[in-house]
């Protein structure tokens, strides 16, 4: 099995390429050469079982997560079912809504305990980790969207501040959502934690019922996945200024909760052009002002 | 759960379901009216490019596939960026089938994770590179060996499973990136036990202890004395060949003496072999001739007083004419460096004309094993038979390939003949290489072949393909006969 993964330096000869079934992520540690080197090594010898470890429980990590049902086995299993375990009460929520920020936090726990890396990120298809030595600090570019990238604000991400994780969620991307935002961006404490909120809160940016949003049973798309039934959106068409507005604001509410729980350290909100965010510190302030945009994270480091 | 017209992926372990249209977790495969299909940009070898004809149909996505079996025997399929499907006994992920001149065709296209492959290398110089089986390292790492001296080359067996995986962890890394580079055609410095530092690059002549080689020698030291002697004759008395190998002087060689050339009393170094040839006049290195003198009175003794003369003219020179000194004999017998007279010029030019330029040639050694050439046929050791008679041609990336005999389906291809890029690894560690196996498609029904998979050409090249002109000196993959290589 171990020979399924491909794991291969970019042609930048900086980074590297980690892909395996639906996993593709990218690496890229800064220090001195040959702790970089230990560092990509970790990253591929855990990478390479990491797919066969989750689909050894995949039926489990499809199932709701509940307080007190059976904890899953693998460490990134857990890292998923922790990190969606605080939502379950309130809501509807699988351990897959945190895969791709578990993944990338584990591969890059991986690096950062066999090398001495100044700065390090693990991008799991814009579900990133990072790791800052103290002192250092990452820029992290938004775009737009990644399928028309034009760089529209910047966040410095610094040791002293607590955010080691951000995600990307929302209908245009590659996992379904429930609601309507074009993007949402999450900064928190951990990738894993992150992920999962963007999904909650991508979820709550939406207007039920509304005539121009098309939704589909996500089990029509894909027979076997995890939301069953429930209806995930396939396109939005024409809403009014106040339709965006509200469908915005009905996130920001979750948004602003999750912050006051300390699940989340900022977000940022995005459909047709308006942008909300919310920000314990300062980390996005300032993204709200240009808000004609919406956005999406991507690391520029 | 599974719906009726969702297909199982069974790429990975995930094992999506997917409906038609649509595609797995992982945006790679996909349900194409219930076929599964990759959607990766996979490399396609286009004939008619590389003859500069006009774009074939198939690159024209407003002209319809007419549903023939083949868009044109002008298109075959690589295996580079096919995927695999090892460890499962699958069939390969793409097996095609296209009709050649009324001839149905199947071509089995697969990457093989190779972990038992290497690279020969044979770099073309005379220059001492180290002892014959003494260690090859790269980044301090053991990855190969030196192995024989060839004519005008020396050779390094790199790689192999002991090194990929019989060592420590980095030992394998190291190795595996290293074939990769100079698979790649990329420069690779290597340095060899008690011997010599090296940069070798496929298709690139070779620089060994900092100095760049360009000519491979014509022959050895004798060899250049026959075949030049009568060019030198009556312009110059006495000629001495320096070579590490064998060393040749004109006036005792066969060839003077047929040209009635005269005793001149020189005597040499090194142990004499038949008449006018040396052994060891001195040590090898990277000096005259492969040898270590910087000198090259250094490998000659006094001339005997009794036959020589005064003022005899003495050419001396290694086998490529880089290294090329003239002299003549003082009162005293005492040789005495002169200008080259410009009527020798033209037989030390000649022999650089003959010296062909010096490069590095990187082989590619796999072996297919079982698990691979059980995704071409559900019974294995028929696709080894047939590939022996003959009836199954094996390409790699499209360039032909030497199939060792005996068993097994052992190969050598090099690599400059491929696409770009066609290598890749995993990290294990083991290279990863296409490999593709065409044959009529009643012969593959024959050897138990998967013909229920086979595709046709056509829904190949829906899709992002990297097309890549094929090279014009391969024999085309999907030609009937076989092509002679061409002369380079």
């Amino acid at each position: 099995m171990r020979d399924r993964a491909q794991i291969r330096l970019l042609a930048d000869g900086r980074r590297l390429h980690l892909h395996d079934g639906p996993i593709d992520g990218i690496v890229e540690a800064f220090g001195p050469a040959g702790e970089i080197n230990l560092g990509y090594q970790a990253a591929a010898e855990r990478f390479v079982t990491v797919l066969d470890e989750l689909c050894g429980e995949l039926s489990l990590l499809r199932q709701p997560a509940r307080i007190g049902g059976p904890p899953p086995v693998g460490v990134i299993a857990r890292r998923m079912m922790a990190a969606v375990l605080p939502y379950s009460e309130r809501s509807f929520i699988t351990p897959m809504a945190a895969v791709a920020g578990a993944v990338a936090e584990e591969v890059l726990d991986r690096m950062t305990r066999a090398a001495k890396l100044t700065r390090a990120y693990v991008n799991n298809g814009g579900d990133i980790a990072l790791h800052l030595a103290p002192g250092e600090h990452f820029v992290v570019g938004m775009v737009e969207r990644p399928d028309r990238p034009s760089l529209f604000g910047k966040v410095e991400l610094h040791s002293t501040e607590p955010v080691r994780g951000i995600a990307t969620s929302g209908w245009r991307g590659r996992s379904f959502s429930l609601g309507i935002a074009d993007a949402v961006t999450v900064l928190a404490d951990r990738a894993a934690m992150a992920d999962a909120a963007a999904t909650m809160i991508a979820n709550a940016v939406d207007l039920p019922d509304h005539p121009s949003v098309t939704r589909v049973p996500a089990r029509e798309l894909a027979p076997d996945c995890d939301l069953g039934d429930r209806l995930v959106t396939q396109e939005v068409g024409e809403l009014s200024t106040r339709e965006v507005a509200i469908a915005l604001d009905r996130g920001l509410g979750v948004a602003k909760s999750l912050l006051s729980e300390g699940l989340i350290r900022a977000a940022a909100l995005h459909l047709r052009g308006q942008t909300r965010v919310v920000d314990a510190e300062t980390s996005l302030a300032g993204l709200a002002d240009r808000g004609e945009k919406s956005g999406r994270s991507r690391i520029h480091a | 759960m599974a719906d009726h017209d969702a297909i199982r992926c069974d790429a990975c372990p995930v094992l999506c379901y997917i409906k038609p249209g649509r595609t797995g977790a992982c945006d790679r495969y996909a349900n194409d009216n219930g076929q599964l299909i990759r959607i990766d940009p996979h490399v396609v070898l286009d004939r008619a490019l590389s003859r500069g004809d006009s774009v074939v149909p198939f690159l024209d996505r407003h002209r319809e596939w007419d549903g023939n079996i083949v868009s044109g025997p002008d298109t075959f399929v690589t295996a580079i960026g096919a995927g695999t499907t090892y460890p499962d006994y699958k069939p390969a992920p793409f097996i095609i089938s296209s009709a050649v001149q009324g001839v149905d065709m199947v071509t089995v296209v697969t990457e093989g994770i190779f972990s038992y492959c290497g690279v020969k290398l044979k770099i073309d110089t005379d220059r001492y590179l180290g002892p014959e089986a003494t260690l090859v390292r790269a980044q301090g790492e053991p990855v190969g060996h030196v192995t024989t001296s060839e004519y005008g080359s020396q050779m390094l067996s790199l790689g192999g499973v002991r090194h990929l995986t019989g060592g420590s962890r980095r030992e394998g890394t190291v190795t595996c990136e290293t074939l990769l580079n100079l698979c790649d055609r990329k420069p690779v410095e290597l340095t060899i036990d008690e011997g010599a530092t090296l940069i070798a690059e496929a298709g690139k002549p070779p620089v060994v202890d900092g100095v760049q080689e360009e000519r491979m020698r014509v022959g050895c030291g004798s060899a250049t004395i026959g075949m030049f002697a009568k060019q030198w004759h009556g312009k110059v008395d006495e000629v001495v060949v320096v070579d590490d190998h064998i060393t040749g002087v004109l006036s005792e060689h066969q060839a003077g003496k047929l040209l009635g050339i005269p005793e001149t009393g020189i005597a040499m170094k090194g142990r004499r072999s038949t008449p006018g040839r040396y052994f060891r006049v001195a040590e090898p290195g990277t000096a005259w001739g492969g040898t270590n003198i910087e000198d090259p009175l250094s490998i000659l003794k006094e001339f005997d007083p009794t036959i020589a003369w005064p003022r005899l003219r003495l050419l001396m020179l290694s086998t490529t004419g880089e290294h090329c000194a003239y002299f003549e004999l003082d009162e005293a017998l005492r040789p005495v460096e002169k200008q080259l007279p410009a009527e020798l010029n033209e037989s030390v030019a000649r022999i650089k004309e003959n010296c062909e330029a010096a490069l590095c040639t990187v082989l590619f050694m796999g072996g297919a094993g079982g698990s691979l050439r059980a995704g071409v046929t559900e019974n294995p050791v028929r696709l080894t038979h047939s590939v022996r008679d003959a009836l199954t041609r094996v390409t790699c990336g499209g360039a032909p390939v030497y199939v060792w005999p005996g068993g097994g389906i052992t190969f050598m291809v090099e690599v400059t003949r491929m696409p770009e890029h066609a290598f890749g690894y995993v990290p294990t560690p083991a290279l990863v290489a296409p490999i593709e196996f065409t044959l009529r498609r009643k012969d593959y029904a024959a050897l138990g072949g998967y013909l229920d998979h086979v595709r046709s050409l056509g829904s190949i090249l829906q899709g992002g393909r990297r097309h890549v002109s094929a090279n014009p000196e391969n024999p085309w993959p999907l030609s009937k006969t076989k092509t002679p290589r061409p002369d380079r």
